[in-house]
């Protein structure tokens, strides 16, 4: 690919996304339709957030044609990358650009949930703002519905504008199928088998939330997305504290 | 102990050492010289006198002057101290020659012994505060959550025994554990670290402010300041006055949580509602009372059973403490009576949470 890079340098620039998406920390990005790209459309008011608007666009869609110095050509290379992110957050909302992420999606390129209790859950990426240059990408878990940063650092550096602030959660109303169960199992601290109560009353309090939420939701005959669901699964939830026993987790304790 | 440790790299420097082994601290060899702390290890681990050995970097060559010593020590606390040098060296001549094809299973060995041997130090004494230099150094990195602010973790194992589950690290902002960043840490036993280590930690070192490295990581980044500043304002309908709730200052009970850390879906600006399929349904794991008073259960329990005699003393009843000693403690009440009707519909437990009847009888 570093070769490709110096062949740049030539008129017959060709295949600029390719080795945009393929090289290294742009895992997260998938390619973007030619056809997308030159719908002035799609690309309406990028021409004020972009420098050198024309000459980026070029090079975007493998038709730069222009003479230019080491530092100029750096520059447009730069506004090339930054265009190609702008364009990628409105694509990925479209139906061919949320196809192309779900499938990456589904190999888990954007990584997995490091919380214990998701279980590996394919993340998303999204970014906490839709203004460029804000704050960096962050990864989305559908199975605990919070925000972590990316392992590698150069992921850290992706503009989190480059996906958006809906992305994700426009997916998965568009693939209801894709969502993970939800699961109410928690970490409870403990120390020498006995709960921490600070930390169990928190948890406790936080159940008591939740069951709220599912009264609310059974109100509005609306399915809750729990794992265990029905009054049995409750009762055995209760059983389970009574016995301290099991799955390692509610029942993470000293053993002899 | 012996001169020649200190010239080569004991082992237990040189397994510390190794790629994967960096959340690990260095147990003294005084603690694993005190039998009284490898109790009942011997059933747990194979070979276990030649893996004690080799952790101690006891050489079968040095045995004999060893064993002088060790002669010494045992006379001095236990009479059948005549019968142990000749087991010793019968052990040690079967050793020499078994070494060769059995080196590679007392290393494992060694590793076990010593991972439980570390389990137990590290919520020692000594051993915590070791740790502590190492979590103050950020040897066990900071929590993946956006909301955490780089909060920093302790390594935690989910199960005490050995051979279930890996080493996971537990982030004190939001109480929950993940996995190790790194791939290298997928290969050490989460036993060797143990259940009680990072909550026994932080109620050791109760003045660690575990939000701390938040602010120096976070001044930098204006945004970020402003919104830390804005959920602190949310976040602060806790008394002022109050010191301590269940045991922990407020503002160390998971500083990560609550109004402000918790991710709020939208769609071009607009939330998802929770009627929605893909509506939110996990917010109750990342929520904190604005109000921790509201945690108080005991003084709860006992407002809303007021006539049901045995109330214990108002001092039992009390699990917060507040700064300036009896400052509010009426008007604090009238606060609960008022939260109590909110808190009366959540059917969960039923009876009192400190009725260890029910739920807390653990087999």
């Amino acid at each position: 690919m570093d070769d490709f890079n110096s062949e740049t340098d030539s008129d017959y620039t060709s295949y600029w996304r390719d080795w945009f998406i393929s090289s290294r920390g742009n895992e997260y990005f998938c390619e973007i339709d030619e056809e997308y790209l030159t719908d002035r459309f799609n690309l309406t008011g990028l021409n004020t957030e972009v420098q050198y608007y024309q000459h980026a666009l070029d090079l975007v869609t493998d038709v730069f044609d222009f003479d230019c110095d080491d530092d100029m050509r750096e520059a447009i290379e730069k506004s090339a990358r930054h265009l190609y992110g702008l364009v990628h957050a409105r694509y990925i909302v479209t139906t061919r650009g949320l196809a192309k992420m779900l499938e990456k999606f589904k190999k888990s390129d954007f990584g997995k949930c490091p919380r214990v209790l998701c279980q590996s859950q394919p993340l998303l990426p999204m970014g906490q703002s839709d203004v460029p240059n804000t704050s960096p990408v962050k990864l989305y878990c559908a199975r605990c519905e919070d925000l972590y940063n990316p392992k590698s650092s150069r992921h850290a550096v992706i503009d989190g504008a480059y996906f958006g602030t809906s992305f994700h959660n426009i997916l998965f109303q568009v693939y209801p199928a894709m969502l993970p169960p939800k699961s109410q199992r928690r970490y409870e601290p403990r120390v020498f088998g006995f709960k921490v109560h600070a930390a169990a009353s928190l948890g406790r309090w936080q159940s008591d939330e939740r069951e709220r939420m599912k009264e609310r939701l059974r109100q509005a005959r609306v399915e809750t997305g729990f794992e265990e669901e029905d009054e049995d699964d409750e009762e055995e939830e209760l059983e389970d504290e009574d016995m301290e026993v099991g799955d390692g987790f509610e029942g993470a304790m000293v053993q002899q | 102990m012996s001169s020649s440790s200190q010239v080569t790299e004991s082992w237990i420097s040189s397994f510390c050492g190794l790629l994967g082994h960096e959340y690990f601290a260095e147990v003294s060899e005084d603690f694993i010289e005190d039998d009284f702390n490898l109790t009942g290890l011997q059933s747990q681990v194979p070979m276990y006198k030649e893996a004690l050995e080799m952790i101690l970097d006891v050489e079968p060559e040095d045995d004999e002057d060893e064993e002088d010593e060790e002669e010494e020590d045992e006379d001095d606390d236990e009479i059948l101290g005549d019968e142990r040098p000749t087991g010793y060296r019968r052990a040690s001549e079967r050793r020499h020659l078994r070494m060769a094809s059995d080196l590679s299973v007392i290393e494992s060995s060694a590793e076990l012994l010593y991972g439980l041997i570390h389990q137990r130090y590290i919520t020692s004494r000594p051993g915590i505060q070791q740790m502590a230099e190492k979590y103050e150094l950020q040897h066990f990195g900071t929590c993946p959550r956006v909301h955490c602010n780089s909060c920093r973790v302790l390594p935690v194992g989910l199960n005490d025994t050995p051979g279930h589950e890996t080493v996971k690290l537990f982030c004190p902002s939001c109480l929950d554990v993940y996995t190790p960043p790194n791939s290298r840490f997928q290969t050490v036993d989460g036993a060797f670290f143990g259940t009680t280590f990072p909550s026994l930690f932080f109620m050791t070192f109760t003045d660690i402010d575990i939000a701390g490295s938040r602010n120096s990581a976070g001044a930098a980044d204006a945004l970020l300041a402003i919104q830390q500043a804005n959920r602190d304002a949310k976040n602060n309908a806790t008394p002022s006055h109050i010191t301590s709730i269940n045991g922990v200052a407020p503002h160390n009970l998971a500083p990560g949580l609550g109004p402000g850390s918790i991710y709020e879906p939208r769609i071009y600006g607009f939330r998802v509602s929770e009627r929605a399929r893909s509506g939110p349904r996990m917010k109750w794991l990342r929520m904190r009372p604005a109000d921790v008073t509201e945690l108080d259960e005991t003084r709860r329990y006992w407002e809303d059973h007021a006539g049901d005699g045995d109330q214990p003393d108002e001092e039992d009843l009390n699990m917060i403490d507040v700064a300036e000693g009896k400052a509010a403690p009426t008007d604090r009440r009238k606060k609960l009576q008022a939260r109590r009707r909110r808190a009366n519909g959540s059917g969960g437990g039923g009876g009192s949470p400190m009725d260890t009847n029910g739920i807390g009888a653990a087999g």
